[in-house]
């Protein structure tokens, strides 16, 4: 018996001081990253490789360099299972973690994303969406804390349609033309939906949408289904199982490889491998390098892997998911970096690495001094434009490693930012936001 | 010792007839508003205001309402997940359709549709009980998804299929959604309705309405032969019931999470409605709450307990080491006491009223 009151007033009293927040002390000199993964469930394949990349980087920095000019960079983890209220839940768990709160947070989950652009707005911390999320979120007037760089769906999906229109040999061919879209049934999968459609009605092609319900293990209703309406190109963003699946269904039911179109979400090994040779051929969009042969990731082996001090495996270095975590800590560690020059080198608030995101300009030249050339595509952000200039090249899988098979295709940011600026603006007057004018806010610099 | 009721009489059939008969239980519920009132928001911080507390009241809601449909009526419903779905699709609409209306009257007529929904798809049970009434739910629970996915309407044409809750405030800059809510608001605004509610279903069930719902659960022939009309007493569970878990829908896309598609209300939802309501204690309000904060709670506690504790483990360990000991526990609890938590307290308080000599 007095064991167990025992137990209970211990229990009360671990619980009230994690209430009132009690913790650990931490040193003040440095800056906090909170770190939404998955590495359990359906989406873990995915998950997990970027996750290392991010952190990996983060460890390699810190053991090179000290830290972003001095100042240590920490991080924790916390699994979210690419569930939304676990998504909010972690992101409340760690934005107020000392010293300054979170400095930004990315939350690889285009519908945990949607859940926090209110919040974040709110807590006044970034949410970088790096190739994922909201895609009118890159009109920045009206999203002031989010950032969609360097390509959105929308992009995405207009610059495949653009390859198409290369290979089937000029956009006017596209007239009549069957596109179809293999989506996860998410906010992820639906967001080139408006894009896809909008096109269609510009070039003329007959676009059809299949859902496939989370985590997308059963589709072979689906593929039969493409199978009778045999369409001319099937274009998919899935994620996490879905991709392999998708892969070995096109596969049994004979769909050509070579017409088969992925984001770049449906575009690592752990896709195309489970299918075999039956995946050779399949291309899938892609706005950065990949592969382990540049400056950055040969230190990450040396500065971490060497030292036993790895999240991965060695093995799973420079696969495209790793070196997508890997750029993304590159563009926040330089927009951190741009923060710092303006509020000098500190731990900063996300409000202060808001502006260095909002103010990023990442050249050339600066991207190889950080190792990254060939990696790492170069952008500069605004007032006005959260999203850059990032440009999309599709890549192929020949059964063992990926090929770049374009150049760099630039999508119609014209087109796109009018329909960003109509859907933001709509979004501005559903939430009562007035949208700030960019004019004062660069006079104001 | 604390249960001493010596000297408590009551000399009127109102005393006697209570909520709470024994004088201890209604200091008790009393001092327990209090400390949820006022103490928690002055203590707590906003993490365990806005992601502990919030969740925790509006799947007790949930629950509850689930727990009048099948603890109450013995209706067994695989709907939940659905029928929230309607509650929180219908006050989206509802506030953005008419920025003027009141949160509450908004919730309130969610709830009142969804009650309509939830009548709608209650109809069958009048020719079918048990597994057979399961499986109808569950054709409403995907019913309703498909629905709230297909229509591109009810998500304001969303591109995503999110809907994002519009700011509103109760009065004044008492805002409980949108950037300006503050999370004591959030929690006061859940809490309240947690508690009228709850007040409001525990008079429910201990009434004339309670007590047909529960001889229609016990065998509804004999029901019948006692002059208890199915039709009506069916079909009034499940409108109660749906109300309840229109207005917990609504709450969890408006409050908590603020932005919500409609799979966030999938199938996994109303088994965890069910689980809450099996572990909790069917037929018991106290069962709601238990097991709304047995599966919303101890999940989360689970997770955050190695770094409370200073041990650095990889997440996904820890994600599934939360796993195994959380199915491990349900296992455990369910085996000291198969009718729920609630019974559990139940026989600790028959017991602490005997003590010192309990039998």
């Amino acid at each position: 018996m007095k064991l167990r009151k025992l137990a209970v007033g211990l229990a009360l009293t671990g619980a009230i001081g994690w209430a009132t927040g009690g913790g650990p002390v931490f040193a003040q000199n440095e800056q906090f990253i909170p770190r939404l993964v998955y590495r359990t469930g359906p989406y873990a394949p995915d998950g997990i490789p970027f996750a290392n990349g991010y952190a990996d980087y983060l460890d390699m920095i810190n053991a090179r360099d000290g830290g972003v000019n001095g100042i240590k960079i920490t991080y924790e983890e916390c699994e979210t299972g690419y569930n939304n209220d676990r998504g909010v839940e972690c992101y409340e768990r760690l934005k107020n973690h000392p010293p300054t709160g979170a400095s930004l947070v990315d939350p690889l989950s285009t519908g945990i994303t949607y859940a926090l652009i209110g919040r974040a707005t709110a807590d006044k911390i970034p949410v970088v969406s790096m190739g994922y999320g909201r895609a009118d979120a890159s009109y920045g007037p009206v999203f002031r804390y989010v950032f969609t760089f360097p390509v959105t769906y929308w992009a995405g999906a207009d610059a495949i349609i653009e390859y198409i229109g290369s290979q089937v040999g000029g956009m006017d061919k596209l007239k009549g033309k069957k596109i179809a879209l293999v989506y996860l049934n998410a906010a992820y999968g639906k967001e080139p939906i408006p894009t896809l459609k909008a096109l269609a009605a510009r070039y003329g092609y007959i676009f059809t949408g299949y859902a496939v319900n989370s985590p997308g293990i059963d589709q072979q209703a689906t593929w039969l289904q493409i199978h009778q309406a045999n369409p001319d190109y099937v274009l998919m963003w899935g994620w996490g199982v879905m991709n392999s699946t998708a892969i070995k269904d096109a596969a049994s039911v004979g769909y050509p490889m070579d017409h088969f179109i992925g984001i770049w979400w449906s575009g690592d090994n752990p896709d195309v491998e489970p299918a075999g040779m039956a995946a050779k051929g399949y291309k899938a969009a892609e706005f950065h390098g990949v592969g382990a042969n540049y400056p950055v990731i040969q230190d990450i082996l040396k500065y971490v892997y060497d030292k036993g001090h790895g999240h991965g495996t060695k093995s799973s270095v420079g696969g495209p998911l790793y070196d997508r975590g890997v750029i993304n800590a590159i563009y926040d560690m330089a927009a951190l970096r741009t923060a710092q020059k303006k509020f000098g080198d500190k731990p900063l608030t996300g409000e202060q690495v808001r502006w260095g995101l909002e103010n990023l300009d990442l050249t050339d030249a600066q991207i190889k001094a950080l190792g990254g050339e060939g990696l790492v595509t170069p952008i500069h952000l605004s007032c006005e434009d959260h999203e850059g200039n990032g440009n999309v090249r599709i890549s192929q899988w020949d059964g063992k490693t990926w090929h770049m098979i374009t150049g760099w295709i630039v999508p119609d940011r014209t087109f796109l930012r009018e329909m960003y600026k109509e859907s933001a603006m709509q979004y501005a007057k559903e939430n009562n936001i007035t949208p700030v004018n960019c004019a004062e806010v660069h006079a104001s610099r | 010792m604390l249960y001493r009721e010596v000297g408590q009489f009551r000399t009127s059939y109102a005393a006697d007839q209570a909520i709470f008969p024994i004088r201890q239980d209604r200091i008790g519920m009393l001092a327990l508003l209090l400390v949820a009132y006022i103490a928690v928001p002055l203590v707590a911080n906003e993490y365990w205001l806005s992601t502990i507390f919030v969740p925790f009241f509006v799947f007790s809601l949930a629950a509850l309402g689930l727990n009048i449909l099948t603890g109450y009526a013995g209706q067994l419903s695989l709907g939940t997940g659905g029928f929230m779905a309607v509650g929180a699709f219908t006050a989206y609409k509802l506030a953005t359709a008419f920025p003027g209306l009141n949160i509450v009257l908004v919730f309130v007529a969610a709830g009142i549709v969804t009650a309509l929904v939830g009548l709608l798809f209650g109809i069958p049970s009048l020719r079918i009980k048990g597994f057979y009434l399961a499986v109808a739910t569950l054709a409403a629970q995907f019913f309703l998804i498909w629905l709230f996915v297909k229509v591109a309407w009810f998500q304001n044409y969303s591109a995503s299929g999110v809907i994002t809750a519009p700011p509103r405030a109760v009065f004044g800059h008492f805002f409980v959604t949108g950037p300006e809510a503050r999370p004591a608001y959030k929690y006061w605004f859940t809490l309240t309705f947690a508690a009228v509610l709850a007040l409001a279903a525990k008079n429910m069930v201990r009434g004339a309405t309670g007590r047909k719902w529960m001889a229609i659960r016990d065998m509804d022939i004999a029901a019948e032969i006692i002059g208890i009309r199915p039709l009506s007493t069916k079909l009034l569970a499940f409108a109660v019931s749906s109300f309840y878990i229109g207005i917990a829908g609504a709450l969890w896309a408006f409050i908590y999470t603020a932005s919500v598609e409609a799979l966030a209300f999938d199938i996994d939802r109303s088994f965890q409605i069910l689980f809450m309501i099996i572990i909790g204690g069917l037929g018991s309000i106290l069962g709601s709450f238990l097991g709304a904060a047995f599966i919303i709670l101890l999940p989360i506690f689970l997770n955050n307990l190695p770094n409370q504790l200073g041990l650095h483990v990889g997440v996904a360990l820890v994600t599934n080491l939360q796993d195994i000991i959380y199915g491990a526990l349900i296992v455990f609890f369910l085996i000291a006491e198969p009718n729920g938590l609630a019974a559990l307290w139940r026989i600790g308080k028959e017991k602490l009223r005997l003590w010192p000599f309990p039998h």
